[in-house]
């Protein structure tokens, strides 16, 4: 605690995204707040490509609001253009488009002490994590969640090797692959993946909790 | 600002209604608010007794069953794009139904108060919702037809038409006598007679001359016609739209025009164009077109007149009239076609009918339900006569029916496939005969005699003698109700064919015969309506009373604690029917079989919320004559 006097200032909105984990209480799975997101990148190097858009909705039990969904488009400096054949985003498309800050602070100021979940997670928690250290700020500090992981344990058994791709997982759960690799449709994907897995694993688990659900801290930015 | 989820559920809502109703801003701002649900199979998304959400359902993927009577009774089930928990939007309640997932299912959820304030404004939307919240039977009774609205937009091209004038007019000379001129008139039943001269019009007599100036006291019926008619007369030639005909009989004061060969009196009479023949050009006038049949002499008039009733049909459905006034308006106008087939045909006939008759309508035409012409249904009953001379009476009547049934065919409707027709000899019976061919039926019910009754019990008299007519009902009570197991029979029959609810999308359709995979809305959802509005009528001694419409509000006066059960079938009824009529005059039939893939999903909706008072009638049939222990 005595620590806290020597620390760093940091801008408020941070220290509001922070604030939002001192009183957290731990709710069940089913009233607990999830923030499902997706980034579209430049390329697959955390540390060298950037954000090019980030969709998040959020999940309460069983519900997704839509009018509570985040949809940002950023400003590139650098531009890939072997990627742009994949989400389509052009260096100077017609949408509306913020700043790497602005970004990560909406993206901070919506996702708040929820339990982030995305497909893939450690890759979306890292870029966002070297953006926050462009910013000097510190990574994340939400808890996370892995669909990929969490879809590998509703089986039986799990081949150790595998990798399941969102395509994969929408095939097996019957998802239409509309708006995929747009941020906020992958997002939505994901969130759809989630709470069909989730629901599997309580079925498997009956006594399934929260914390069942976190990936281990020290898998966080490996990739 | 960009969101790709709501433009996706835009992309879903606007296919189906009342979504599709809508325009983009209105969906998205709908899209914007929804709530993406998932419930995973045998969930309930709500429970009866539950407060109402203030959002309603669209299921989006999956299927979600709505339950009655504590999950035992499936009410609906409701895929892709199909619409449920609408006690939101209309009443903040409790649910009275349990909504729950038959399967894994995605579900949108749907702020009730957006769609509200959308729908004040687009009327077709919000029709389609009160359709689909009557789909749970009597919860509310919307009746579609108040809220319909009159739409009566003048057709401006009317004043380009031509009037079409009365060709042949009736005329006398000057030396007639005003009673011969009367007499002319009231024989050609017309208002109006051209007094001529040499065959150019000199004068004219109208009804009106014949009041004022006769009835009056004013001029003896003895005097000339010279004396009282009107002169000059007003001529134009034939070429004369109904805009002239209008600023001249405005501008001289008068209701009749002399059409002559060139537009004065001088030249040949040709016609008359009276202020009513304008009338009937402005068409969508019933009571003209009744007058236009009365005075038809020809098949092929009455065949014109028949296929302007269509058009009159077209109109009033496009109108959204109710239901319950088109079908007697154009039940009226068949009638008076009838008659009028009658009335020519006894013309025919070498000598006026031996003893008084009365020709009953059967089936459909009896209710008064048929819209569109189908078959002849009619049957004939004599007075009493002795034995002796009972085949010769007969064979007249058959005589007379055969010539009334084919001056029907040629107007339009069709034989009778069953010969359910006075021309056959079966059914040409003294008052006596059908008496004890009524007392045979009820007395052995046997599934056909059943049948036969159902049929033949909703009769109406068109022509002739009432009292033949209410004689036979009084005869048929007394029968009924001195043996109540016919009831029973009749029940069994009304419940036979049961409602064609099925699973969604599964409507029954023929399985087999030349409308394979059609839907027959007759057989499967109109007439199970009718037999148990005949059924309980005749348990309730309700008589006199033509249609189902008009029997099933009779009912939920009688009874009042199912007055929610009688009142929604009347409204299922309604819209089966108006269903029925504006399919075949889609598609030139008569709009029987209804080929499910040209409907649109909204029509398919509106068409499956009649079915579930079909349900309940038949339940109530079913639990008051105990069926289960007669089956």
């Amino acid at each position: 605690m005595i620590l806290h006097w020597f620390k760093k200032k940091y801008p408020d909105f941070w220290e509001i995204y922070a604030g939002s984990f001192n009183h957290q209480e731990h709710n069940d799975i089913d009233n607990e707040r999830f923030v499902v997101f997706d980034t579209e990148t430049t390329g697959l190097h955390f540390a060298t490509d950037r954000i090019l858009s980030l969709g998040a909705i959020g999940v309460i039990g069983n519900r997704i609001d839509v009018s509570k969904s985040l949809e940002l488009y950023l400003h590139q400096e650098k531009y890939n253009n072997e990627t742009a054949k994949i989400h389509g985003i052009l260096k100077l498309g017609h949408l509306d488009k913020v700043s790497e800050q602005e970004a990560v602070k909406a993206f901070l100021s919506f996702a708040k002490n929820a339990v982030l979940v995305a497909h893939h997670i450690d890759f979306d928690v890292a870029i966002i994590n070297s953006a926050l250290h462009r910013m000097k700020l510190p990574p994340l500090k939400n808890k996370i969640c892995d669909t990929g992981v969490l879809y590998k344990r509703t089986l039986d058994i799990a081949p150790d090797n595998k990798h399941y791709g969102l395509d994969e997982l929408c095939n097996i759960y019957n998802i239409s692959k509309h708006d995929r690799h747009t941020a906020l449709g992958d997002a939505y994907i994901a969130a759809l993946v989630f709470m069909k897995v989730l629901s599997a694993l309580k079925k498997k688990y009956p006594q399934l909790a929260l914390n069942d659900l976190f990936l281990p801290r020290r898998r966080q930015g490996l990739i | 600002m960009k969101n790709t989820i709501a433009e996706r559920v835009v992309d879903f809502l606007k296919n189906h209604p009342p979504f599709s109703m809508l325009n983009n801003e209105n969906l998205f701002t709908i899209a914007q608010n929804v709530e993406i649900l998932y419930f995973e199979a045998e969930t309930y998304i709500f429970k009866k007794g539950q407060k109402v959400a203030d959002t309603f359902y669209v299921v989006k993927d999956g299927a979600v069953g709505v339950y009655a009577d504590d999950g035992k009774t499936l009410v609906d089930k409701c895929d892709e794009g199909d619409i449920f928990g609408l006690r939101a939007l209309i009443r903040k309640d409790f649910y009275q139904l349990d909504a729950i997932a038959m399967e894994e299912s995605i579900v949108y959820g749907v702020g009730a108060a957006f769609l509200e304030t959308i729908l004040e404004n687009n009327e077709d939307a919000q029709n389609f919702v009160l359709t689909s919240f009557a789909t749970y039977g009597y919860e509310v009774q919307a009746s579609l037809d108040a809220a319909n609205r009159v739409n009566m937009a003048e057709d401006i091209t009317h004043d380009a038409l031509m009037a079409k004038y009365s060709k042949n007019p009736v005329t006398c000379l000057a030396s007639h006598s005003v009673q011969h001129a009367a007499q002319l008139m009231t024989e050609n039943r017309v208002g109006s007679i051209v007094v001529t001269f040499q065959n150019m019009p000199i004068g004219i007599i109208t009804d009106k001359d014949l009041r004022s100036k006769i009835a009056t006291g004013k001029y003896t019926i003895l005097e000339k016609v010279d004396k009282i008619m009107s002169s000059p007369v007003i001529c134009f030639h034939e070429q004369i739209t109904v805009a002239e005909a209008q600023v001249k009989m405005l501008n001289h004061g008068i209701s009749h025009i002399c059409i002559t060969t060139d537009g004065t009196s001088q030249t040949q009479l040709i016609g008359v164009l009276s202020e009513h023949d304008i009338i009937v050009i402005h068409g969508n006038n019933p009571a003209a077109l009744i007058k236009e049949t009365c005075r038809a002499n020809q098949v092929e008039q009455l065949a014109f007149i028949r296929t302007k009733i269509t058009n009159l049909l077209a109109d009033y459905l496009k109108q959204g009239l109710s239901m319950n006034y088109i079908t007697q308006i154009i039940s009226e106008m068949n009638d008076s076609i009838c008659k009028r087939a009658i009335v020519l045909s006894l013309k025919e006939m070498e000598t006026p009918p031996p003893v008084s008759f009365a020709w009953i309508a059967l089936g459909s035409m009896g209710r008064g339900e048929q819209l569109l012409p189908t078959d002849q249904d009619n049957a004939l009953i004599f007075e009493n006569v002795s034995d002796d001379i009972y085949d010769k009476t007969k064979a007249y009547f058959v005589n007379l029916a055969q010539k009334v049934s084919k001056k029907l065919l040629a107007v339009g409707f069709e034989y009778c496939p069953a010969e359910m027709m006075a021309s056959n000899s079966k059914w040409c019976l003294s008052l006596e005969q059908w008496r004890q061919q009524f007392e045979y039926w009820i007395k052995t019910p046997t599934p056909d005699n059943v049948m036969l009754c159902t049929i033949f019990f909703d009769y109406n008299l068109v022509f002739g003698n009432p009292q033949l007519v209410s004689s036979l009902t009084q005869h048929i009570n007394f029968i009924v109700s001195g043996f109540d197991t016919f009831l029973q029979f009749l029940a069994k029959n009304a419940v036979q064919n049961p409602p064609p609810l099925g699973f969604f999308r599964n409507f029954l359709l023929e399985a087999e015969g030349g409308h394979k995979n059609q839907f027959d809305i007759k057989a499967r959802a109109l007439m199970p309506l009718t037999d148990a509005a005949r059924l309980l009528s005749l348990a309730n001694k309700i008589h006199g009373l033509r249609g189902t419409i008009l029997r099933y509000k009779k009912l939920a006066e009688i009874e009042p604690q199912n007055a929610a059960i009688y009142n929604s079938c009347a409204s299922a009824f309604k819209t089966l029917l108006r269903f029925r009529a504006q399919y075949g005059l889609n598609n030139q039939m008569h709009g029987r079989y209804i080929d499910l893939q040209k409907l649109s999903k909204s029509d398919k909706l509106k068409l499956r919320s009649a079915f579930s008072p079909i349900k309940e009638i038949q339940s109530l049939i079913e639990v008051r004559y105990m069926l289960a222990r007669l089956i």
